[in-house]
């Protein structure tokens, strides 16, 4: 794919839509894998005794779902930007409410910047994404990647 | 966390984490699905330029996450940013903590870091919560 030769062309281009769910299997992994002991991560049970629906996504959760989104390279390849180079810059979490194992939930990405700093050495892609369940809103989750400029081999 | 108990300069009760494994980062990039290759494939690290592969930022957040569940039930999470300030290496023994800045209006704001044992800062971000009681979810 060619590169583009304005980048920033790609601020407010909406990128596919997509459904995921989270299910309680991957949650009770998940929380063992990061050490969360409290059984409401892990135990239906639990869960439903503290009042949710279902194992709750815990806070982070959401951003696990985001990366099912279709072809999450294809923005980077028109930004000639290799994998290798992008860290994690920041990410922001705005809740509605808590997702639970099992819902249906829609997710619709789009960009929402491109800046670059250090003459182009630094460059940064904010991701805005909106999710829903049954078209009301769950959360907002704010991606920002940066991509340094190495010497690959 | 009791809502009347909170006021700016409270802390909240820090989490130590044991140390970073490689095991931990294969097993959170299956968990949490994030399968970049710069976080377990030592080939891949070095043909970046690394030395060794480093943890996945979300690993520290999902930490801090933590932190912050176990001192406010989820429910009451209005928002959660991060910004990563340094690479977590392998090893490494992140410590979470954070600290009451503000309560206004019903939400609190809490300034949120992750900090290793050589005192790098890997994450500084807030949290608001809110301090009014709501029906569960």
């Amino acid at each position: 794919m060619a590169v583009l030769a304005d980048p920033r062309s790609v601020i407010g281009r909406k990128l596919p839509g997509f459904t995921a769910v989270a299910e309680r299997g991957r949650l009770a992994f998940f929380a063992r894998v990061i050490g969360e002991d409290d059984p409401v991560y892990r135990d239906v049970t639990a869960a439903r005794t503290a009042g949710f629906r279902d194992i709750p996504l815990p806070p982070t959760f959401l951003f696990s779902l985001e990366l099912e989104r279709p072809d999450p390279r294809a923005i980077l390849a028109e930004l000639g930007i290799d994998m290798r180079e992008v860290l994690h810059g920041e990410q922001e979490f705005r809740y509605h409410r808590v997702a639970c194992a099992g819902e249906e939930l829609r997710f619709e990405p789009r960009i929402a910047d491109y800046y670059e700093k250090k003459g182009g050495a630094l460059r940064f892609l904010v991701r805005e994404t909106e999710v829903t369940a049954d078209g009301e809103p769950v959360a907002v989750l704010v991606n920002t990647l940066v991509a340094r400029r190495l010497e690959l081999s | 966390m009791t809502t009347t108990s909170v006021a700016p300069g409270q802390e909240l009760p820090e989490l130590a984490l044991p140390p970073v494994s490689r095991t931990t980062l294969a097993l959170f990039a299956g968990a949490s699905g994030d399968h970049n290759p710069i976080h377990i494939d030592l080939d891949n690290a070095r043909s970046a330029g690394l030395d060794d592969v480093f943890a996945h930022g979300m690993l520290s957040m999902a930490y801090l996450g933590r932190l912050v569940t176990r001192w406010c039930p989820q429910a009451r999470l209005r928002s959660f940013r991060t910004r990563f300030t340094a690479i977590t290496p392998v090893h490494a023994r992140p410590v979470c903590t954070g600290v009451v800045r503000d309560v206004n209006g019903g939400e609190a704001t809490v300034d949120l870091t992750v900090a290793l044992e050589d005192g790098t800062v890997t994450l500084r971000g807030t949290a608001t919560v809110s301090l009014v009681q709501e029906g569960t979810v």
